[in-house]
């Protein structure tokens, strides 16, 4: 537990350090809100139609910024060999640092989808369930990256790899994250149903990704 | 307790680096690992450390109870593990808090090093001898009984090579044991040497 918070609270750290990257996700995220409307033009109702799906996007596109540095930046500088002789398992020490990874990246991104929903013209209940299926989805993309990143981690130039990988196992979270949104405002299909998944894709998620990603660092020479 | 190598062989990428190591050492000794660059030496300490899998033979550590090799062991290597944009003292903090049985306070352990003044730079201002003996301070922050060391005096000045020397000879005199790649003499009395030779016979890739 100890081993567990010390991770925790150095990735925080470092995140707010010079260098880390804790706020570039959100600018990212605001930068790809912000240019669809410019792509699409000022149709409101097609924007507020729409709007699930591109906040979704934007936080798919958005958590793969700085997911290649998470295991990474401490295989370079030798920080994964001080990590593997924690009298700790290595699964635990994964899981410190994807969740400080997410409280650094996806929970910021939901927190602010009130305010980007803004800008593709969200109804209010748009924005409230663009934060609950924010909060509950985003675990899952982090979770699911961390196995990419855990895999490229050695690799000089792994991001572009990372993404490839990573992407398409995202999709179901999207799927039901998007329909989870456009449920709450409107729809023949009920709002639970389609949240519910998309919590049991976190929660599974949490798991095999946690699991994946130590087993691949542990393989990973 | 005492660390026995039995009949190591490493292979990595096909490539046969070395076989047939065998050394033991109890507590109290020291071994020096010798050899010409590119023999292996740092690949050994990998071994012992976890990080790389054996290709055949035994690595034991017998009287550490429920503890695991790598549970017991502190790591210099030429990466130094310090995140630099935390300082001196931060980076020992984590390091202490990670590895649990704490023993020296960090600002301790960087005066021991001579540090003291540097405790609350980040790590990015200092010299290349300077995080050495940051990464040294980190054997004083964890009591852990074997040390891995890798060129343990690279970059390291007169004076903090006798510093090094001092914290080595009291670890032995606590009973614990030290493995140290190295080309230079470490100065300690009664070091066992071992000098890892490549095999005569470069093997090609998947030739088993």
């Amino acid at each position: 537990m100890s081993a567990f918070l010390a991770i925790l609270s150095r990735d925080l750290a470092l995140a707010n350090r010079i260098g880390g990257s804790g706020w570039l996700g959100l600018v990212f995220f605001l930068l790809i809100v912000t240019l669809v409307p410019f792509a699409l033009g000022p149709d409101l109702n097609l924007l507020s139609r729409i709007g699930p799906a591109i906040l979704w996007i934007a936080a798919v596109l958005a958590t793969l910024i700085g997911l290649d540095r998470l295991f990474q930046a401490d295989e370079e500088d030798g920080s994964l060999d001080l990590l593997r002789s924690a009298p700790a398992p290595l699964e635990v020490l994964v899981l410190a640092k994807v969740v400080a990874h997410w409280l650094t990246t996806g929970l910021p991104l939901a927190l602010a989808s009130p305010l980007f929903g803004l800008l593709v013209a969200l109804s209010p209940e748009g924005m409230a369930a663009m934060v609950a299926t924010l909060i509950v989805g985003t675990p899952a993309l982090t979770f699911v990256g961390a196995v990419g990143a855990a895999l490229t981690a050695t690799l000089r130039r792994g991001g572009l790899i990372l993404a490839i990988l990573v992407l398409p196992l995202m999709v179901p979270t999207l799927i039901f994250g998007v329909s989870a949104a456009n449920a709450a405002t409107g729809g023949t299909v009920p709002f639970a149903t389609p949240f519910l998944i998309l919590a049991a894709l976190s929660l599974v998620a949490a798991v095999v990704g946690t699991l994946g990603a130590a087993a691949a660092l542990r393989f990973g020479e | 307790m005492r660390l026995t190598v039995h009949d190591l062989a490493c292979r990595r990428s096909g490539r046969l680096i070395f076989e047939g190591l065998s050394f033991s050492l109890g507590g109290g000794g020291a071994l020096a690992v010798t050899g010409r660059n590119g023999a292996g030496k740092s690949t050994l300490l990998a071994i012992l450390a976890g990080r790389l899998q054996a290709e055949a033979g035994t690595v034991a550590l017998e009287g550490a109870g429920e503890r695991t090799l790598p549970e017991c062991l502190h790591l210099v290597g030429h990466r130094e593990a310090l995140k630099t944009a935390l300082t001196a003292e931060e980076n020992l903090a984590f390091a202490a808090r990670l590895l649990g049985a704490p023993a020296l306070q960090p600002a301790e352990a960087l005066e021991r090093v001579g540090l003291a003044h540097a405790a609350r730079l980040p790590v990015a201002y200092l010299s290349a001898g300077q995080r050495r003996r940051v990464a040294l301070a980190r054997l004083l922050v964890a009591r852990r009984p074997v040390w891995l060391l890798d060129e343990p005096t690279a970059a390291l000045d007169a004076t903090s090579q006798g510093t090094l020397q001092a914290m080595m000879g009291e670890h032995l005199a606590d009973g614990g044991l030290i493995v140290a790649a190295t080309h230079q003499a470490l100065g300690i009395a009664g070091i066992a040497e071992i000098r890892i030779e490549r095999p005569a016979a470069v093997l090609p890739p998947g030739d088993a």
